[in-house]
């Protein structure tokens, strides 16, 4: 009787064992698949993709992103900042307001600040390629109107951003 | 073994009667204090006639049930069933027969007797203390019938005070922001109820955006900031009357606003070129004071009671921290140096202590540290919250707090919570739709 619940026992063992590494392997799979997402869309905690992106004429992106607490434009924001600066050297009709935003993970009164911080920066930048400080505001919502309503670091970066939208 | 219990009683009781019953409200109450709360007694003809005026069947127990509730959410006292209470309300309130309440463990009894005096609402009420077979307390109000829960807050009130030794926070109200919709459109509206969540009504229609409202302490007025016509300024309501008027209108924006303990002026963070300062305006002359004058954020300014001291939050240090200064903008300290990030600071009724919320590690935490910052003291732990406020006694904080939505960004939601100062007797606040960015109001009778 105890030998055949014994052999009854192993066969069982072997089984869940099996069910295990298949398990596993998915498990691994699927990790490697979702980090390998997240850092193509974000360098640090900065979002690098795409996604949300909404172009103010052809090859001007409207928007650049930032890292967490910070208001540092990086290479790319500049980048795109001065494609924004070329194109409205171009249109010298257009006004602009820069709207400074922040993610969820911080209080609501610093955020707000923290946002007029970023629209500041990238004011300052298009500032210093010859935009006029009259054809530009700059408007905080602070963390009122995210594009992304995750809970999630990816979300969180799309959201820390400063959107340069036409006034007229 | 009966004559035995009561003999044991009569010992006892010249001992308690030195002191009548007390609630110590310093300390996690694990034990809350049995009460019974009889239901008030009211004559046949009083109750047709406030059956027909307030749509209640019995008005009397209303009251009662008011109580009972006040009671039961603050942790404190632990109401009793009435299915238990063996004497009528009516004779209950003319001389409890003390045996048959202490049978069922009550150590305080509240009776009442509830009339109809010339239209008008009369309510007497007593507490008694059973164990000692005394009255604690008697006490009578007249007002307009639709007064009636406030009356159940008073009573409440007079109760507290009477038993903890500290002012009630009962009769007080909640003004908030009520949010419908998805989390990337949100609608918000300002909103304010009875601190047990009667009476909710909408003040705002969500046509703009508006948050961050709080109460003068001396009045019905508040200030909050509104998105209207896209510019954020600071506002002040009148909530009698409806009449708002922007008081923040300074070529950038204005937010973060609060009152001076007096009420006369407002304190708020005007951010301009990407610096926030911190301001304060006199209401009645309207002359503005620059307070902060540093290239960092300086924002979420609240002040001490005696209006002496600011404490607000900055991030001079490279990290968002508490700081106190005097109230002239002189000798700025920081005084939050554990590990993470702090914000929100406000200054207790009390003066003592210093509400904050604390991020950490991916948790944020809602505290108190004494207004040097020592004595730091974690009291909940979620994934997100902030914004605490205080009860006008400086016992109870209210906050608000937001899920985590799914993969699918769904499922968020923002509800407002309680929690006592002790750490203990955690609660969500019943409001009809989301809710955030709670204010307390101070005691509305005094």
């Amino acid at each position: 009787m105890r030998n055949i619940d014994q052999g009854a026992l192993m066969k069982l063992n072997k089984i869940l064992k099996n069910t295990f590494l298949v398990l596993f392997a998915c498990l691994v799979l699927s990790a490697c698949a979702t980090s390998k997402k997240s850092t193509g869309q974000m360098q640090g905690d900065v979002y690098t993709g795409t996604d949300t992106v909404e172009y103010l004429a052809s090859g001007v992106p409207d928007r650049v992103f930032f890292a967490t607490n910070e208001s540092v434009l990086t290479t790319a924001s500049r980048e795109t900042l001065r494609k924004q600066a070329a194109w409205l050297r171009k249109n010298s009709d257009i006004t602009i307001v820069l709207e400074g935003h922040a993610d969820e993970r911080g209080t609501r009164e610093y955020n707000l600040a923290l946002g007029e911080r970023r629209a500041n920066a990238a004011k300052d930048y298009l500032m210093t390629y010859g935009i006029s400080s009259n054809r530009i505001s700059v408007l905080s919502y602070g963390k009122e109107r995210p594009v992304d309503s995750g809970s999630n670091p990816l979300a969180w970066s799309k959201n820390r951003r400063s959107v340069t939208v036409k006034a007229n | 073994m009966r004559n035995l219990l009561i003999l044991f009683l009569i010992f006892i009781v010249p001992t308690k009667a030195l002191g009548l019953i007390e609630v110590d409200i310093t300390r996690g109450n694990l034990n809350p204090l049995p009460i019974a709360v009889s239901p008030l007694s009211i004559d046949e003809e009083s109750k047709k006639s406030f059956e027909k005026t307030l749509k209640k069947k019995d008005i009397g127990s209303e009251i009662s049930k008011v109580i009972e509730k006040n009671l039961k959410t603050s942790g404190l006292f632990n109401p009793l069933d009435k299915n238990a209470f063996l004497q009528a309300p009516d004779i209950a309130h003319l001389k409890p027969r003390f045996e048959d309440w202490n049978l069922i463990k009550a150590q305080a009894l509240i009776t009442g007797k509830v009339k109809n005096v010339d239209d008008k609402l009369r309510v007497e009420f007593r507490l008694w203390d059973v164990l000692a077979g005394k009255e604690m307390m008697a006490l009578a109000f007249t007002t307009v019938p639709n007064n009636w829960r406030r009356v159940g807050h008073i009573i409440t009130d007079k109760v507290y005070e009477r038993l903890t030794g500290e002012k009630g926070y009962f009769d007080t109200r909640i003004i908030y922001v009520a949010e419908e919709g998805p989390k990337t459109k949100r609608i918000k509206k300002l909103a304010i109820m009875d601190q047990d969540g009667a009476n909710n009504k909408f003040l705002t229609l969500g046509n703009e955006l508006v948050l961050t409202p709080r109460f003068n302490p001396t009045s019905q007025m508040v200030t909050y900031l509104s998105y209207f016509r896209n510019l954020p300024r600071v506002y002040l309501l009148d909530i009698e009357t409806g009449i708002q008027e922007v008081v923040g209108d300074f070529p950038g924006m204005t937010f973060a606003p609060r009152f001076s303990p007096d009420g006369k002026k407002i304190i708020m963070s005007f951010a301009k070129d990407g610096n926030s300062d911190i301001y304060t305006m006199d209401l009645e002359n309207r002359i503005v004071e620059k307070i902060t004058n540093h290239p960092s954020i300086d924002t979420s300014p609240s002040y001490s009671p005696d209006g002496k001291f600011i404490c607000f939050n900055s991030d001079r240090s490279g990290y968002q921290q508490i700081y106190v200064m005097k109230s002239d903008g002189s000798n700025v300290k920081r005084i939050s140096f554990g590990n993470g990030l702090y914000g929100t600071p406000v200054w207790s009724p009390r003066g003592d202590l210093i509400a904050f919320t604390k991020l950490h590690k991916g948790k944020f935490y809602i505290g108190v540290m004494r207004t040097d910052g020592s004595g730091e003291r974690l009291l909940t732990e979620n994934f997100y919250q902030e914004a605490p406020s205080w009860s006008p006694n400086g016992r109870v904080l209210i906050f608000y707090r937001e899920t985590k939505t799914d993969d699918k960004g769904e499922g968020f939601s923002a509800k407002l919570w309680s929690i006592d100062l002790t750490g203990y007797n955690e609660r969500l606040v019943d409001t009809p739709t989301d809710a955030s960015d709670p204010s307390w109001s101070s005691l509305l009778s005094n």
